[in-house]
C-alpha cells in the first residue's frame, strides 16, 4: 500500500506554494501509428503535480490513445512517459498502476457478472487474500482486511450515489452508472494521478455536479492530480487549468482555459473537425 | 453379515456425514453440526449397507468412485474455465501425467522374470500419499511449461497448446516402453489402506478399531477406496471454496470478465492466468493419481480425449460453470447419464437389430449422440447449468451488513 499513497507534493521541499510545481507526469514525443494511421504524433506535454489538467480535442485527435500509451495498454512507437522522474515507458498496465497511476476507460469496462461492490473490492493493491495460501493459512488476517476493504468500498459507493446498486451485477448498470463505477474504482486505489476518459459522457447533470465537486475535493484534500479528457466544454473551462488541446495526434495549444478558448488555431481545429465550436 | 454392514457403513459414512453437516443451517455451532452430521451420515450409511443387496451395492460403490474421480477433474477445470475463462481442452494430459507419476512413484521396479516383460523408468515403492503429491507436482510443472509461453498470447493459443500436449503425452506413454511399459499396461499399482480388508489387519491401527474392520473381505476393498475418493473430493472442494471466496477468487473472476479492467485495477493478468492454470492442473493431476490407484493397472488408452477431456467439459457445463458444487453435481449426474445411456442402448438392442443388423454393434456411438444432444440442450435451455454461479462469491461481499 505504501507506494499508493500520494506524495505530499507541496510541503517538505520548501518550495513556496505559488511557485510553479514540477511536472508529475511528463510525456515526451509520444508517437503511435495503427497501420498507416498516425494516431499520436510527437506528442509532448507536462501535467503539473496537484493540477486538474484537461486534454481536449476533436474526435479522433488521439486523446484516448495517449491515455493508453501512458497507462501501458499500448506501447509507443517512439517517445517516453515519465512519472515523477521514473520512466514508465514499456511497463505493463499493472506495473503502471502500482506506481500510482490510474485510468478509466471511455467505454466502461466493468466486470459484468460480478456485483458492483465486488468490482470495487477488487481494486486495492497487495491484498493478503490474493495469494492462494493466505485464505487457508491466515483466514483471520484475510477476513479482517476484507472487512476494511468492504468498508472503504461502501464509502466510495456512498460518495458516488451508487449504494443502492452495490449488489447489482455490474453488467446491469446504465451507461452513466457504469461511468460512475469507473470513477469509483480509481478511488479505491489511492492513486497519485488519475486519468479520466470522458467522465461526464452519459452522466446526468446533477450527478455530474457531484462528480465535479468530488474531483475538486480529492484534488484539494488528498493532492490527487487529474488529467481528464472531456467534451463538455463548460465543465472543462470551469474545472481545469491548464487545458491542453490535441489535434491530429499532436499538441496544438496549451494554457489557461480563457486563453485556449480564444486561440484561433483551436477554433479552427474544432470547426474543421466534426465536433462543433469550442463553446458548443 | 451385520458386522460387515457396520464396517462398510463406517467407510460409507464420510460423504454422507459431510453432506448432512452442510445441510444444517449455518447458525448451528460447527461442533454440533459436525456431530449431528456424523450421526445422521453414519445412520443412513448403516441402513444402506444393511438393506441394499450386495450386487447393487458393489455397482453403486464403483459408480461413486468413478464419479468422485470425475468430480476432482471437474473441480480442476472449474478453476481454469469456470472462474478464469481458460480454455483447456487437454485435460487428459494432466490427468495422465498424474496417473503415471503416482504409479511410478508407488510401484517397485519389476525384478526377476517380471523384469523381462515389464519396464518402467523408475519405481520408488513410495507410499500412496507420496504418489499423490508427486502427481500434483508433475501436473503442475507440465502446466507451467504449457501455460508459461501460451497464456500471454490470445486465448485460442491455449486451446491449441493443450489439445496438442494431451496428444503428445498420450503418444509418449504409448510408445516409450522404458518409461511406463509403453503400450502394455503398467501393473501392480498399490491399493492404499488395503490392509483394512486383509488378514492380518493394519498393524498401525489400535486393535479395537482394527477389529471393527475384521469382517471385511478383500472383495470389499472398493468400500475403502470410496472413503478415500470421497475424502479427496471433500478436501479439494473445501480448499477451493476457501480460495475462491477470498480475494484470490475475485481476481480470477475479474480476469475472466475483463482482462483490461483487471489490469487497470493493478492485477498482473498473465500471472493470475498462469496461477489458475497451474492450480487447476494440479487438481487434475491428483485426479489422475486417484484413478491410477483405483484401476491398479493403467495404460495410454485410458487417457483419450473422449473420457478424459470431453466428458469432463460436459460435466462442468451440466452442473454449472463457476460453481464448485455444480462441478461435483455435474460429474455425478453426467456419469449417471453416461452409464445409464449404455444400459438403455443395451436394452434397445433388439429394436436396433430390427432396424438394421449392424446397428447394435454401433450402440456405443448412440451414447455419444445422446451426450451431444444433452450438451445442445444445456447450451440452449440452461446455459448456466443445473446450478450456475452465485451472485455473491466473495465471503465478505454479501448483501447483508456487518
Ligand atoms: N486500436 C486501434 N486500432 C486502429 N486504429 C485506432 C485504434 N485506436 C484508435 N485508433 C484510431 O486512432 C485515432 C485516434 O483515436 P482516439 O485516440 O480514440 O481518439 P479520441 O479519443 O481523441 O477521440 C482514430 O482515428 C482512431 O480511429
Ligand atoms: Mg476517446
Amino acid at each position: 500500500m505504501e507506494r499508493m499513497t500520494p506524495k505530499h507534493v507541496d510541503d517538505p521541499t520548501g518550495i513556496p506554494a505559488d511557485a510553479p510545481r514540477p511536472a508529475l507526469l511528463r510525456v515526451e514525443g509520444l508517437t503511435k501509428s495503427f497501420g498507416g494511421l498516425q494516431a499520436v504524433n510527437h506528442c509532448s506535454f507536462d501535467v503539473r503535480a496537484g493540477s486538474i489538467t484537461a486534454l481536449i480535442g476533436p474526435n479522433g485527435a488521439g486523446k484516448t490513445t495517449v491515455f493508453s500509451l501512458i497507462s501501458g495498454f499500448l506501447r509507443p512507437d517512439r517517445g517516453r512517459v515519465v512519472l515523477d522522474g521514473e520512466d514508465l515507458t514499456g511497463l505493463l498496465p499493472h506495473q503502471v498502476f502500482r506506481r500510482g497511476l490510474c485510468r478509466t476507460f471511455q467505454i466502461p469496462r466493468e466486470h459484468g457478472s460480478m456485483t458492483v461492490l465486488e468490482n470495487l473490492m477488487l481494486v486495492p493493491p497487495d491484498q493478503l487474500g490474493e495469494r492462494f495460501w493466505n485464505p487457508l493459512l491466515r483466514p483471520r488476517a484475510v477476513r479482517a482486511q476484507e472487512r476494511a476493504i468492504r468498508e472503504k468500498a461502501l464509502e466510495v459507493l456512498d460518495l458516488l450515489t451508487l449504494s443502492h446498486l452495490r449488489d447489482e451485477y455490474a453488467a446491469n448498470l446504465s451507461g452513466g452508472q457504469k461511468k460512475l463505477l469507473e470513477l469509483a474504482r480509481t478511488l479505491m486505489a489511492d492513486p497519485r494521478i488519475v486519468l479520466l476518459d470522458e467522465p461526464a459522457a452519459g452522466v446526468n447533470p446533477s450527478l455530474m455536479a457531484r462528480i465535479r465537486e468530488k474531483i475538486v475535493q480529492l484534488n484539494a484534500e488528498r493532492g490527487i492530480t487529474f488529467l481528464l479528457i472531456e467534451h463538455d466544454i463548460p465543465l472543462v473551462m470551469g474545472l481545469c487549468d491548464p487545458v491542453i488541446v490535441l489535434n491530429q495526434g499532436t499538441k496544438l495549444a496549451e494554457g489557461p482555459p480563457a486563453i485556449v478558448r480564444g486561440d484561433p488555431r483551436v477554433l479552427e481545429a474544432y470547426l474543421g473537425g466534426q465536433h462543433g465550436a469550442v463553446d458548443g | 453379515m451385520g458386522d460387515a454392514a457396520l464396517a462398510k457403513s463406517l467407510l460409507l459414512a464420510l460423504p454422507l456425514a459431510f453432506l448432512a453437516a452442510r445441510a444444517l443451517p449455518a447458525r448451528v455451532p460447527w461442533i454440533a453440526r459436525a456431530l449431528l452430521g456424523a450421526a445422521a451420515g453414519w445412520a443412513v450409511a448403516f441402513v444402506v449397507a444393511l438393506v441394499v443387496p450386495p450386487g447393487q451395492m458393489a455397482y453403486l460403490v464403483s459408480f461413486a468412485i468413478v464419479g468422485s474421480i470425475y468430480a476432482v477433474l471437474a473441480l480442476g477445470l472449474n478453476v481454469q474455465w469456470g472462474y478464469t475463462g481458460l480454455f483447456n481442452i487437454g485435460i487428459a494430459a494432466f490427468f495422465a501425467i498424474g496417473a503415471f507419476t503416482s504409479a511410478l512413484v508407488t510401484t517397485s521396479m519389476p525384478t526377476g522374470a517380471a523384469a523381462a516383460f515389464s519396464q518402467q523408468a523408475f519405481g520408488l515403492g513410495a507410499p500412496f500419499l507420496a504418489g499423490v503429491v508427486a502427481a500434483g507436482v508433475a501436473a503442475g510443472v507440465l502446466a507451467l511449461l504449457v501455460g508459461g509461453p501460451t497464456l500471454r498470447l490470445r486465448e485460442d493459443y491455449l486451446a491449441i497448446a493443450t489439445i496438442g500436449i494431451a496428444e503428445l503425452v498420450r503418444l509418449v506413454f504409448q510408445n516409450e516402453r522404458w518409461l511406463a511399459n509403453g503400450p502394455q499396461p503398467l501393473r501392480g499399482i498399490p491399493q492404499p489402506l488395503a490392509c483394512l480388508v486383509r488378514d492380518p489387519g493394519c498393524g498401525w491401527l489400535p486393535p479395537p478399531l482394527a477389529a471393527l474392520f475384521d469382517p471385511l473381505a478383500p472383495r470389499d476393498y472398493p468400500y475403502v477406496y470410496l472413503a478415500i475418493a470421497t475424502l479427496f473430493v471433500i478436501v479439494v472442494y473445501l480448499v477451493l471454496e476457501r480460495a475462491i471466496r477470498s480475494p484470490w477468487g475475485r481476481v480470477l473472476r475479474a480476469v475472466r470478465e475483463d482482462e483490461a479492467a483487471a489490469a487497470m485495477a493493478g492485477k498482473d493478468v498473465a500471472r493470475v492466468r498462469l496461477q489458475a492454470f497451474v492450480v487447476g492442473a494440479v487438481i487434475m493431476g491428483l485426479g489422475g493419481a486417484l484413478y491410477a490407484h483405483y484401476m491398479i493397472a493403467i495404460d495410454y488408452t485410458h487417457f483419450d480425449a473422449l473420457y478424459a477431456t470431453f466428458l469432463v467439459w460436459v460435466m462442468l457445463m451440466l452442473g454449472g460453470s463457476g460453481n464448485n458444487r455444480g462441478a461435483i453435481l455435474g460429474a455425478f449426474a453426467l456419469w449417471g447419464v453416461w452409464t445409464g445411456a449404455a444400459f438403455l442402448v443395451d436394452l434397445a438392442r433388439p429394436v436396433l437389430a430390427a432396424i438394421s443388423s449392424d446397428l447394435p454393434a454401433r450402440g456405443p456411438y448412440l451414447r455419444l449422440l445422446f451426450i451431444a444432444l444433452l450438451m445442445l440442450f444445456i447450451l440452449l435451455y440452461r446455459p448456466k447449468g443445473l446450478i450456475g454461479e452465485e451472485r455473491f462469491v466473495s465471503r465478505d461481499s454479501q448483501g447483508r451488513d456487518g
